[in-house]
């Protein structure tokens, strides 16, 4: 597009009003080219880049929302939706604890959060107390030196093009689904790491204080490449609830693994559910998907989901190079009104390939929980393995919890099992603990962790401390 | 072509009721079993009334075309307490015609209080055939009744077949399917059981051998609508050639069907690289005081149970046989009529590649088992 075309229709958008009040900058609700080439500018991101979020928009404008979820929600408003929000300034945001949310720091005070993280969480003014602008500086040096670049995805598409163009939408491309398509048009902000051959990251990468510093829109775009021999681990924390209420949440990640690396990606998500009555909360819509491409490459997901109003998520692996690994470990937690339609894919393309999936649901109040996998074999896959199993526990009779696994097996030397339980706290494992002076509370929340503790044990120890101090809080008042 | 077995029968040739093949003297009391034209005619009410009530024309195209084109079928009554000592059969034949004949036959069954019968419709036809079988049933069973329903179905290879099999059962009721399925090309099954009352059970036994470029699938449907309900479901299915099977089995458990139990596996083999299996155990449940499971499995033959029986001498491929018919043993050994049991065996021995010639030796096994 022309440099004077863009200027008009930045400074037409201008005319009919941008909100840039002292509070945020913030485009009014509503999505069309205009508005997606006003975020290409703002982030400064080159021509073909716009060019690839307007054909995924037109792509977008002739798609159909999914309706093959077991989810009940009103048809989303997408012209009720502001698709920008640029980082409050300093000075509007809250000067110290005592103006936040007293319920939002009691929920801290439970995880365990030490303090100067609840202010970052918070959105608290950072200050010289916590510097997080310091402690992004050192970790970027011992990155830098070992030479990996983990940065914002915008930065990335200024900074190293090459990499973007070659990997970027090459996992889940941009009419994979109508979400993705979405994002692709609209994606404000994500992470973007690269791993060079034969590195192994020196520390655990984490978008946990960046989010929040960057207090980044709801679609983020996380791309990460491990090239041969490589690995990484990589947190995804979103644990911070978030007050703003029915948001919609569409982000898409991308992984990728060329020969004999490894991602490891773990994510601690409790986006805002909701209140009681099912009023408010977050529709996460997601997509993440890792590509296997190299052989003996592998790829882990681990998901701890509690929060959310909507879950839509399905953290899949494609396993094309020989040998490749596909691992998928997820606790979700529903409460409330939450409900949660969530799974894996592990497509098997390459000879010899293996993947795990271990799905613990807990569905409690009023909630209802899906697990939706798919195993794929196909018919190259020779000696390809699957072994899936994913137990449900039902805490009070007006939840429902719901298993819907697919298989698709077109060869004959694979083997794939499937196993799924249902059940509920047993009176008897109760009876045993409070026998011994365990209060029920208490019991419960000892039986929930030794349920879900196939998969806490997949996650870093600093998150598994964290996803077990939150299981305890989304389930309180659960029980009784 | 029939099955060798003393029982009433109810003969249907490409649709259209055949006397002649028919046995139906000696019924006992309280037993009313007859071709639906004629019992639309004798009592229009009585079977006016129930058909269509399980089942209407919302639920697939193919229960539609069959509720507008329905002309003839088998209706059984069973009288409260009746029971019903020698099984029987619904044979429908298939024929090798100028062309191909597309029936849509309906079956409706409807036991009384504490009645009990088994029931084996068997699908068989000319080795050339190709016809298309549009099948709708419809089985009601009251407080207590016991219904064991066989279904057979040898259909020649290029027949068509579809049939969905609407169950409602009442307190205490037990329905028992074995659903059999060898033949014909493309081959979809839809059963479905309501269990409303108390204490009802429903079995789901199923196994299916696809070869060549059979398609076949089974879809079946579990709702627990009552507490203190029961169901339990193995399925195994054997893919060789180019053969794709489908098995979507669901458990449906109802806010407030407390104290149920259900329970659904599936196990798959596969002997080609070209076969497909495609398998959906779902379980969708809304109480919390149940006792449910799936499991489902696919895979190829154990390579060191081969080895185990090389060891003892015999040859590979009559190993593998012997591995694929103890695979399907699982589900035929909950079948209590030996002679449908027999049959099955001898199909899949039969459907083994030639040089197994396990035929024999099942005959041998079967001989020797009589003696």
């Amino acid at each position: 597009m022309a440099t004077q075309e863009m200027e008009e229709l930045v400074r037409r958008d201008y005319k009919e009003g941008f909100v840039t009040d002292i509070e945020s900058d913030t485009l009014p609700p509503g999505l069309d080219e205009d508005v997606i080439a006003f975020i290409s500018n703002k982030k400064g991101e080159p021509a073909w880049m716009l060019e690839w979020r307007l054909e995924a928009y037109r792509k977008w404008l002739k798609m159909t929302p999914p309706s093959w979820a077991h989810l009940d929600y009103p048809p989303i408003d997408y012209q009720s939706i502001s698709y920008f929000s640029a980082p409050k300034r300093d000075e509007d945001r809250p000067q110290s604890l005592d103006e936040v949310d007293p319920k939002l720091l009691e929920t801290y005070e439970k995880l365990g959060i030490p303090l100067h993280e609840r202010a970052a969480l918070a959105g608290v003014a950072v200050d010289a107390v916590f510097d997080s602008v310091s402690v992004a500086t050192t970790f970027k040096e011992t990155l830098y030196e070992a030479g990996v670049i983990f940065c914002s995805i915008s930065e990335a598409i200024r900074e190293y093009p090459e990499l973007i163009k070659q990997y970027l939408g090459t996992v889940v491309p941009v009419t994979d689904n109508y979400f993705a398509a979405l994002n692709s048009a609209v994606f404000t902000d994500g992470s973007f790491v690269f791993v060079p051959k034969g590195v192994t990251c020196p520390m655990e990468l984490s978008t946990y204080f960046r989010i929040n510093a960057a207090n980044t829109g709801q679609f983020e775009r996380t791309l990460i490449i491990c090239e041969e021999g490589a690995q990484v681990s990589y947190l995804e924390g979103c644990t911070a609830p978030m007050r703003d209420e029915n948001q919609l949440h569409a982000a898409v990640v991308e992984l990728v693994t060329l020969d004999d690396a490894y991602i490891k990606y773990s994510t601690v998500q409790n986006w805002y559910p909701g209140d009681e009555d099912g009023k408010g909360g977050i529709y996460n819509f997601v997509t993440k998907r890792g590509d296997c491409r190299g052989d003996r490459s592998r790829i882990s997901w681990t998901q701890v989901e509690t929060g959310s109003a909507i879950t839509w998520k399905y953290p899949s692996c494609v396993l094309r190079g020989k040998d490749s690994i596909g691992e998928f470990y997820s606790v979700a937690v529903t409460n409330g009104r939450q409900q949660a339609d969530t799974g894996t894919k592990m497509i098997h393309i390459g000879e010899g390939t293996r993947s795990s999936i271990i799905s613990k649901g807990i569905s409690a109040g009023r909630s209802n929980q899906s697990y939706r996998g798919l195993v794929k074999i196909g018919p190259r896959a020779k000696g390809a393995r699957n072994f899936t199993q994913c137990d449900s526990l039902l805490i009070g009779d007006t939840c429902g919890a719901h298993t819907f696994p697919y298989q698709e097996i077109g060869n004959s030397t694979a083997t794939v099992e499937h196993e799924a339980t249902t059940s509920k706290i047993g009176e008897d494992q109760l009876f045993y603990c409070q026998s011994r002076g365990i209060s029920e509370e208490d019991a419960v929340s000892m039986i929930v962790n030794g349920f879900c503790k196939d998969v806490f044990q997949e996650l870093p120890m600093e998150f598994a401390v964290e996803a077990e101090a939150l299981l305890s809080v989304t389930l309180e008042g659960a029980v009784g | 072509m029939t099955l060798p077995i003393d029982a009433h029968r109810l003969t249907f040739v490409d649709g259209v009721f055949s006397a002649p093949l028919s046995q139906l003297d000696g019924l006992p009391s309280g037993v009313a079993l007859l071709p639906l034209s004629r019992a639309l005619e004798e009592n229009h009410e009585a079977v006016g009334g129930p058909l269509g009530r399980l089942t209407g024309v919302e639920f697939s195209p193919f229960s539609a075309l069959n509720t507008a084109f329905t002309e003839e079928g088998a209706v059984l009554r069973l009288a409260p307490g009746t029971v019903v000592e020698k099984p029987i059969v619904l044979q429908f034949l298939s024929r090798a015609g100028e062309a191909p004949v597309m029936s849509h036959p309906r079956i409706l069954i409807e036991a009384a209080g504490r009645s009990q019968a088994t029931v084996i419709e068997h699908h068989i036809g000319e080795e050339s055939a190709a016809n298309f079988t549009n099948l709708v049933e419809e089985i009601m069973l009251d407080r207590g009744a016991i219904l064991t329903h066989y279904k057979l179905q040898e259909a020649p290879l290029a027949d068509l077949h579809v049939a969905s099999i609407h169950v409602e059962q009442g307190r205490d009721s037990t329905y028992t399917s074995f659903n059999l399925n060898l033949g014909g090309s493309l081959v979809r099954t839809d059963l479905i059981s309501e269990l409303n009352g108390q204490g009802a059970t429903a079995n789901f036994y199923g196994l299916f051998y696809g070869q060549g470029r059979q398609h076949v699938d089974s879809h079946t449907l579990a709702n627990h609508n009552a507490p203190h309900t029961y169901s339990n479901e193995n399925y195994k299915g054997i893919l060789d050639d180019r053969a794709h099977g489908v098995f979507n089995g669901k458990v449906v458990v109802k806010r407030d069907s407390q104290k149920i139990e259900g329970y659904q596996s599936n196990a798959n083999l596969l002997l080609s690289d070209r076969a497909e299996i495609d398998a959906k155990p779902e379980l969708e449940i809304y109480a919390d005081d149940v006792k449910c499971s799936h499991g489902t499995t696919t895979g190829q033959l154990d390579e060191e149970a081969i080895f185990a029986l090389r060891t003892r001498g015999i040859d590979r491929q009559t190993a593998r046989g012997l591995l694929t018919l103890a695979f399907a043993g699982e589900v035929l050994g909950e079948v209590s009529l030996d002679v449908v049991a027999e049959r099955v065996e001898l199909a899949v021995a039969g459907k083994l590649p030639e040089r197994f010639n396990l035929a024999g030796l099942v005959e041998t096994a079967v001989a020797l088992d009589d003696e």
